[in-house]
């Protein structure tokens, strides 16, 4: 960094400081890699404080858990960047407040009916591979699973650990519903390890260590925008692709009611929809198709969405661990 | 008897302190939990790949750590002092490092198999059980052929002159000299690799290949977080708990103290008679190499990887890595203010002992959640991020810093106790003019380790982020958390750099230091 | 005088009764058997074992409880006298001072307490660079500064060539009558005690006998002795 601009920075938190002491705050939790500055978090910063006369306080970390540890004494005003997974456990707290918000025109590929839990982007998992380097890559779930054992190697992400790995359990019980275990027994073979978490499979699948990586369908987007590669792709199949949402949400014991609202409406706001596509790489949960990025309106995409809703997937998750811990024991 | 008390307070502090760090948080989280919760069948599985991978990891680092060290000890050459802190290297890399190191080289595609496929020969696979033990295997040898090496110096080298009179071969010192010597080192070392592998999450779930290769401490974080069962992670915390302790008792029933009396700090010159001749040179060279490959390979991977990287990292990294270098030198602060005054303790109070090695038993994530819920009636929780980071990762180094002190302090004890105390040498001056000068090297070397165990950690304490601080492993993850893998790679290599920096800089400050 | 005033001193199944004195300034050799307690004796009168019983009296005043380092004596291992780490002067700055602080004054006394020990100009260096008889003079002149009325010796100079022991032992019984030192020497060569040491103590069967003069004793060995000394 050069120094002028690190004294520009200096300053610049000199005077956020200052204006802070007579602003309101609306703290936010959210994920780490929401506030970096490859994150989306400093944008939402910038856009909310320009119209909020407010500060905008991330506090990153483990969200929900800080949240339930705290209860009602959290000092959170708004939480960001949930996954489904946890929504049935967040919604049983009672701590969360309705966001209030029409999600009728929403651009997701279900219909959204949550009154609590508002998506603010999406995107559908998929297996991503190199074209140059691939040559036979799937073209349906059961040809993925029909392949010969050495056809090609993946890495998932735990299910324990992981909203990816958890959401491809739900994705093989959706379309195998009872063969689920079977499904699990023909992909485990050809799966070459389990990481913690997203991070280190896509890693693994960047250094050329795998052939296949569990994603997500907006992936190649990275690597086509910022890098011109065009090589990533991700594997369409006919039978459906399970949906992400990343949610956002208000808290009861806000102090600050109405900038929470005024945060959830800002979610929501063509800006933040605009901006949320390259910073998060995902779908925005409402803008319509002609205002993506060209990029994303080319990228290849399933034609039917699966996704589970709350209480099912819930009831389904430990069963479903249990034949997937099963198949790998094998 | 007051003064007996006065000199033992500093060690009951130190031990209340990691006692309430991982006993009291596992009890905060279980009291929230309304109790214990009993296991499951798939926890039970969890207990025994657990143990079972730990004990094998432990066995053989230890095994191949032998000639290593001996050989270390035997020859000189030019480079050998660099090059034990070099091998020293993987013992302190960040784990994720590693394992991306450890996969350019072992790994499908990486050079061994590369290698393996001119000759025709089948690739090896690095997942599974056999992953999870090589890379155990990569991290510990280091410690092990450390703590043996030392073992071999701390043999007066009036004993080995002794036995060069006395026309001993190399057998009969291995028997005479060197058996009882690893006799007394071998269980410490053995229990402190299965105390670090008994707790592995990332490397045991990463090259695992899979839940056959399910840890406690991945049990306990699906207790947590998939199953939001905090009794049972509660229940399976204490489990972990009680495997170490256990394992402690028995390493101390099994273990007994060399005993080789005080030199008179000559330097140690290996004796020719002694070291045999060419043939066990060729052997010794051998071993040398073979480690270094093992050991350095994988770290030059990541090196090569990601130094190229480096030029397009972005600006956030260097603020980063300020935090990262001055929380590593608070860290090492507190462990050596913890570590000293339980080793001292230790050799004479077992207690003391136990408190030191707590640490190395508690599950990052029971301790964060435990902390949190003891903290939060009282202050806000990320008023104490800062404490809380130091404190936790000062405690991860206290048990490895208490293990290298402990058998110098035995024989400073040993050695010159009754004439300490006979000068009526005591309290600060003790500290000043006999415990640190002799206690040198060992302290720079718990120092180099706490700073570099400090400079790899993610953060586990994440409950406490402020969202404010950010240290160069969480900037690392943020990269690659954001798809940007080349200059996570080359940020995992000034990780790297900055890290063994600073762990060589301390121990070779320790051995300046010693006024031997 | 020291009193020994019916000590005790039990350790599993082995046990020392003492009961006697020793005028001040008298030299006095502690023989006996190996395993007799002449060694233990010897930690209980410096402080590095507590006795099971009675108490131990310099001139009129206890010390039974007192710390090794605050009592009325100095001591003299069989090695280990020394910190090999510290200059010879650091070594006996710690005579003066269990700080190790020293000011000019000082500089002064350990530079005569050298040149009286026959180490004129040795005192910046390491132990380790020293001989054995050369050590064992500068834990010597460390007693001398440390100018405490009673020396223990157990068995200080046991490693040293006969020449050099000889040597040693009239330095010490030339220092120990200057400043009128009451010395208490274990010993297993019965040559050392009369060199140094008018009287003797003998250890057997459990019991330290009152001093009688050593060349009556070793002249007239009772058994107990008699087998010891072959």
């Amino acid at each position: 960094m050069k120094p002028t601009l690190m004294l520009a920075g200096a300053l610049s938190l000199i005077a956020t400081m200052a204006a802070a002491q007579d602003k309101p705050v609306l703290t936010v939790y959210a994920p780490d890699y929401f506030t970096s500055e490859w994150g989306p978090g400093p944008a939402i910063e910038k856009g909310f404080e320009a119209r909020c006369d407010c500060t905008l306080k991330f506090v990153a970390g483990d969200v929900l858990p800080r949240v339930m540890l705290e209860g009602d004494k959290t000092k959170a005003d708004v939480v960001i960047g949930l996954n489904t997974d946890v929504t049935a456990k967040a919604r049983a707290t009672g701590l969360f407040a309705p966001h209030n918000e029409d999600t009728s025109d929403l651009t997701m590929p279900v219909k959204w009916t949550d009154p609590i839990f508002l998506p603010f982007d999406w995107s559908d998992l998929a297996f991503v591979y190199d074209k140059t380097k691939l040559k036979n890559p799937p073209h349906s779930f059961q040809e993925l699973l029909d392949a010969p054992d050495d056809a090609y190697k993946i890495v998932i992400e735990d299910p324990r650990s992981s909203i990816a790995g958890l959401s491809l359990l739900l994705w093989v019980k959706d379309i195998y519903g009872d063969k689920a275990g079977e499904a699990w027994a023909k992909l485990a073979p050809k799966v070459l390890t389990v990481t913690p978490g997203w991070s280190e499979a896509y890693g693994m699948f960047t250094d050329g260590e795998a052939d296949m990586v569990l994603s997500y369908v907006t992936s190649p987007a990275y690597h086509i925008m910022a890098e011109k590669d065009d090589s990533k792709v991700a594997a369409i199949f006919p039978e459906g692709h399970y949906l992400t949402p990343e949610l956002a949400a208000q808290l009861k014991t806000s102090k600050h009611p109405k900038l929470a609202q005024a945060f959830m409406d800002y979610i929501l706001s063509p800006e933040f929809q605009k901006m949320i596509v390259t910073a998060n790489w995902s779908f925005p949960a409402k803008l319509p198709h002609d205002q993506l990025p060209e990029v994303f309106r080319d990228l290849p995409m399933p034609d039917k969405t699966l996704y589970l809703p709350e209480a099912e997937a819930e009831k389904l998750r430990g069963p479903a661990l249990d034949e997937w811990q099963r198949a790998f024991a094998r | 008897m007051a003064a007996r008390l006065r000199a033992i307070a500093p060690a009951v502090l130190a031990a209340a302190v990691l006692a309430t760090l991982v006993l009291g948080t596992l009890a905060a989280v279980a009291w929230r939990a309304g109790g214990l919760s009993g296991l499951r069948g798939t926890d039970l599985s969890a207990i025994r790949f657990t143990l079972w991978q730990a004990a094998l990891s432990a066995l053989i680092s230890c095994v191949l750590a032998i000639p290593v060290a001996r050989a270390l000890h035997r020859r000189r050459f030019a480079g050998r002092g660099v090059l034990i802190s070099l091998l020293g290297a993987p013992f302190i890399l960040p784990v994720i490092v590693a394992v991306f190191g450890l996969i350019a080289v072992f790994g499908r595609r990486g050079i061994v198999n590369v290698a393996l496929g001119h000759f025709g020969i089948e690739p090896l696979s690095i997942y599974g059980a056999q992953g999870v033990i090589t890379a155990h295997v990569f991290f510990n040898l280091p410690l092990a052929t450390r703590m043996i090496l030392h073992g071999w110096q701390a043999i007066p080298s009036e004993r080995f002159r002794l036995a060069a009179t006395l026309g001993f071969g190399p057998a009969q010192v291995a028997r005479q000299l060197e058996a009882p010597m690893l006799r007394a080192v071998l269980p410490g070392a053995f229990l402190a690799i299965f105390l670090v592998c008994l707790t592995s999450f990332a490397v045991a779930l990463t090259l695992g290949g899979g839940p056959r290769a399910t840890t406690v401490e991945l049990a306990i974080y699906q207790a947590f977080r998939f199953d939001f069962d905090m009794g049972r992670a509660a229940s399976l915390a204490l489990v972990q708990v009680a495997i170490s302790v256990t394992a402690l008792l028995i390493a101390a029933k099994v273990s007994l103290p060399a005993r080789f009396g005080a030199g008179h700090d000559r330097l140690a010159q290996p004796i020719a008679q002694l070291s045999g001749g060419g043939g066990r040179v060729g052997l010794d060279a051998l071993a040398i190499a073979l480690a270094t490959a093992f050991l350095l390979t994988p770290i030059c991977a990541v090196l090569l990887r990601g130094l190229p990287a480096i030029p397009t990292l972005p600006a956030m990294i260097w603020p980063a890595t300020l935090t990262s270098l001055w929380v590593a030198a608070a860290s090492v602060l507190v462990t050596l203010a913890v570590a000293l005054p339980l080793a001292l303790a230790a050799t004479r109070h077992r207690w003391a002992e136990i408190a030191a090695m707590l640490p190395m038993t508690a599950s990052a994530l029971v301790m964060g959640t435990g902390a949190f819920l003891i903290a939060q009636p009282f202050v806000n929780p990320t008023s104490l991020a800062l404490p809380m980071v130091l404190l936790t990762n000062a405690a991860l180094s206290v048990p490895f810093a208490t293990r290298i002190l402990m058998p110098e302090i035995r024989t400073l004890q040993a050695d010159y106790d009754r004439l300490a105390a006979a000068l009526g040498l005591r309290g600060l001056a003790r500290l000043r003019l006999l415990t640190l000068p002799r206690l040198a090297r060992p302290l720079g070397f718990s120092a180099g380790l706490a700073a570099a165990f400090s400079m790899g950690d993610l953060g586990v304490i994440t409950l406490f982020s402020d969202g404010q601080t950010r240290t160069l492993p969480l900037a690392l993850f943020q990269l690659m958390g954001s798809y940007r893998m080349d200059q996570a790679a080359g940020a995992a290599s000034v990780l790297l750099i900055l890290t063994f920096a600073l762990f060589f800089a301390l121990d070779r400050l320790g051995h300046h230091a010693d006024p031997r | 005088m020291l009193t020994l005033d019916k000590l005790t001193i039990q350790q599993d199944d082995f046990r020392l009764e003492a009961d006697f004195s020793i005028a001040a300034g008298s030299r006095v050799a502690i023989i006996g058997p190996s395993g007799a307690g002449k060694s233990t004796l010897l930690s209980v009168i410096a402080g590095f074992l507590a006795p099971t019983q009675g108490h131990l009296i310099w001139e009129g005043t206890e010390f039974t409880r007192t710390d090794p380092g605050a009592r009325p004596l100095s001591i003299l291992f069989q090695d280990q006298n020394l910190f090999p780490h510290l200059s010879v002067t650091r070594n006996l700055a710690l005579g003066l001072n269990p700080r190790g602080k020293i000011d000019a004054p000082d500089r002064t006394r350990i530079e005569t307490a050298l040149i009286r020990a026959g180490l004129e100009g040795m005192g910046a260096r390491k132990p380790g660079q020293l001989s054995g008889g050369q050590q064992s003079r500068a834990a010597l002149a460390r007693t001398l500064l440390r100018a405490r009325p009673i020396l223990l010796l157990d068995e200080p100079f046991a490693a040293l060539g006969p020449a050099l022991k000889a040597e040693m032992l009239a330095l010490v019984a030339q220092i120990a009558r200057e400043q009128g030192m009451t010395v208490l020497m274990v010993s297993h060569d019965p040559d050392d005690a009369r060199a140094l040491c008018p009287q003797t103590i003998l250890l057997a069967e459990g019991r330290a006998h009152p001093p009688r003069d050593t060349h009556a004793l070793l002249d007239d060995p009772p058994p107990e002795l008699k087998a010891y000394l072959g």
